[in-house]
């Protein structure tokens, strides 16, 4: 079967204010909207994409993490996915350890392509792809803004500081997903409840022989140092005087 | 003890970024250290001798190999895993290049990565943003294992040059993989300064309204300043800029000395790609939008009527 494995995390929403914990330990996330990581969706809609153009026949999509992520795996089975599996963990997943358990997804499930987004909006770490990628000994195209598929190989176009490079790969590959790749489609009620039918299989890292090591230690989490109070000017004039005196001109 | 640090060197095949100067800066942070400069190209003389001439680093290591003549993420790392064995640090910058590398170099050597690095504590201890910036962890590393690191570039200055570190050839005895192979770069030629290094950056926003509007009121204006143009994601996705050209979270991290935000709200993804910008100038006809809260110089009001006053203003 053709298949396509997509790489989900469960993130606070982006709409959310992020605030610090008193004590440092972490930021505030008790009572707080999580969803699926905005570029894990923007993987997951060109999978489907790929699937209705006919050069996939099946799309699973996975995550690393607690419980609750089961939620945004239901998400992903209401967009279209085919079936789900999570890898049950609590506490902190390092990249490399959420790389080393999808490798063994990969294992299990055969895709010939791997669609993940190019970072999590909370560690902004922009990690587990590649790693995925060097530990699979297989080829990575990350920030990915176009995806052509041509037999055995993939056109890949990557946003990068320059412009736009665009590389040929062979498949099975990992791509990781920039912002301009697509637009996710928004879900629709009936897919909601089709969605609670769909197979979710649960697993855990012990199971799939990896061990949870947690190598960076996270020891203080901290509110970003406030700007200064700026100054407002009335007119092009006095916006130009500002900056004079402040020897910017 | 001391701690020696490798850095993956980006460049062009004939200029070194100024990146690379940036992490030589970072990497001078660490206590006792060491730092070597791994410069691996098709024919590595030109870059390699821009490394030498950087202050603080004591070495320059030159691979190379046809195979790089293009820096693809695949050929490079198991280069640099192959010759980062003596080493305790190995950096690279936080742009497209070095996010792209670092991680499968880290998975090489069976490492974490520490990203965006910000500050150095210690030789083991690191600050790096995380929530678009909005918090900031501390981040410690075990005892012993090397650190893998990319470098914040907006939060160090490029490092001298001035210096004159010895070169030597590597041989490097590592299987390069064909499987990924180069096509293509389309960039955008412009006689404005870089982006990501310019002093000064006029950056616009959905208020721009059209990509005739947005250039005809920005570039006049960026022009008469010097100044490299930016975009947010909005003005982007809308069409009246290049991807190259969008400034935050998922585009370009920046630290000009002026940067002028036009018709830009101030979404927080933005805010985190200038939060080190010496000085924020915000013009928006909205007075509630965000980026005021942030501009060292607020001025409510039309920009279509401002901009072009400006201009004459600055003869």
């Amino acid at each position: 079967m053709k298949r396509i494995l997509v790489g989900i995390k469960r993130v606070v929403d982006y709409n959310v204010r992020i605030r610090v914990k008193p004590d440092a330990s972490g930021v505030i996330t008790d009572g707080v909207k999580m969803s699926v990581n905005p570029f894990d969706e923007i993987a997951l809609e060109e999978a489907l994409r790929i699937k209705e153009r006919g050069a996939a026949e099946e799309i699973v999509v996975a995550t690393v993490g607690p419980a609750d992520c089961q939620q945004q795996l239901r998400t992903c089975l209401a967009m279209g996915a085919d079936r789900a599996l999570h890898v049950q963990a609590d506490g902190v997943i390092e990249p490399p350890v959420a790389a080393r358990a999808l490798l063994k997804l990969i294992e299990r499930e055969q895709p010939f392509l791997v669609i993940l987004g190019k970072q999590a909006i909370d560690d902004d770490n922009s990690q587990t792809g590649q790693m995925l990628a060097a530990l699979w000994q297989r080829p990575q195209a990350t920030f990915a803004s176009k995806v052509e598929l041509d037999g055995e190989k993939a056109r890949v176009t990557r946003e990068v500081d320059a412009g736009l490079e665009t590389l040929e790969i062979d498949l099975p590959a990992v791509i990781t997903t920039d912002l301009r790749l697509n637009e996710p489609r928004y879900v629709k009620l009936p897919d909601i409840m089709k969605a609670k039918k769909k197979p979710l299989e649960t697993l855990t890292l012990g199971a799939l022989g990896v061990e949870q090591r947690q190598r960076l230690k996270l020891t203080r989490f901290e509110p970003p140092p406030p700007r200064q109070k700026g100054v407002k000017v009335k007119d092009a004039a006095e916006l130009v005087a500002a900056l004079k005196s402040k020897g910017i001109l | 003890m001391s701690q020696r640090i490798l850095i993956v060197a980006e460049h062009d095949g004939t200029h070194l970024n100024p990146s690379t100067a940036k992490c030589v800066t970072c990497a001078t942070g660490i206590p006792h250290g060491e730092i070597t400069v791994v410069v691996c190209a098709a024919d590595s003389s030109a870059v390699a001798s821009q490394a030498a001439a950087l202050q603080g680093v004591a070495r320059v290591l030159a691979v190379n190999h046809p195979a790089n003549a293009h820096l693809l993420a695949a050929a490079l790392a198991p280069q640099i895993a192959a010759v980062a064995g003596p080493f305790t640090h190995v950096f690279g910058p936080s742009t497209t290049f070095g996010k792209d590398v670092m991680p499968r170099i880290a998975a090489l050597l069976d490492t974490a990565q520490i990203s965006d690095i910000m500050a150095v504590e210690t030789a083991t201890r690191f600050r790096r943003p995380i929530y678009a910036g909005n918090a900031i962890v501390t981040v410690e590393v075990e005892a012993g294992a090397k650190v893998v690191g990319t470098v914040r570039t907006a939060s160090f200055q490029a490092a001298a040059t001035g210096g004159s570190a010895p070169i030597e050839q590597a041989s490097v005895n590592a299987e390069i993989p064909s499987h990924t192979r180069f096509v293509s770069v389309s960039a955008a030629k412009s006689d404005r300064p870089d982006l990501q290094t310019a002093a000064r950056v006029v950056s616009g926003g959905r208020a721009l309204g059209s990509a005739e509007a947005f250039q005809k009121t920005l570039y006049g204006l960026a022009a008469k300043l010097g100044a490299a143009v930016g975009a947010s994601r909005a003005a982007v996705d809308a069409g009246y800029a290049q991807n190259e050209m969008q400034v935050g979270q998922t585009g370009k991290i920046i630290a000009p000395e002026l940067y002028m935000a036009i018709g830009i709200s101030g979404a927080i993804q933005h805010l985190t790609g200038i939060k080190d910008a010496r000085t924020i100038v915000a013009i928006n006809k909205d007075p509630e939008a965000p980026i005021f809260e942030v501009a060292d110089i607020g001025l409510v009001g039309d920009l279509f009527q401002i901009v072009p006053e400006l201009e004459r203003l600055l003869g």
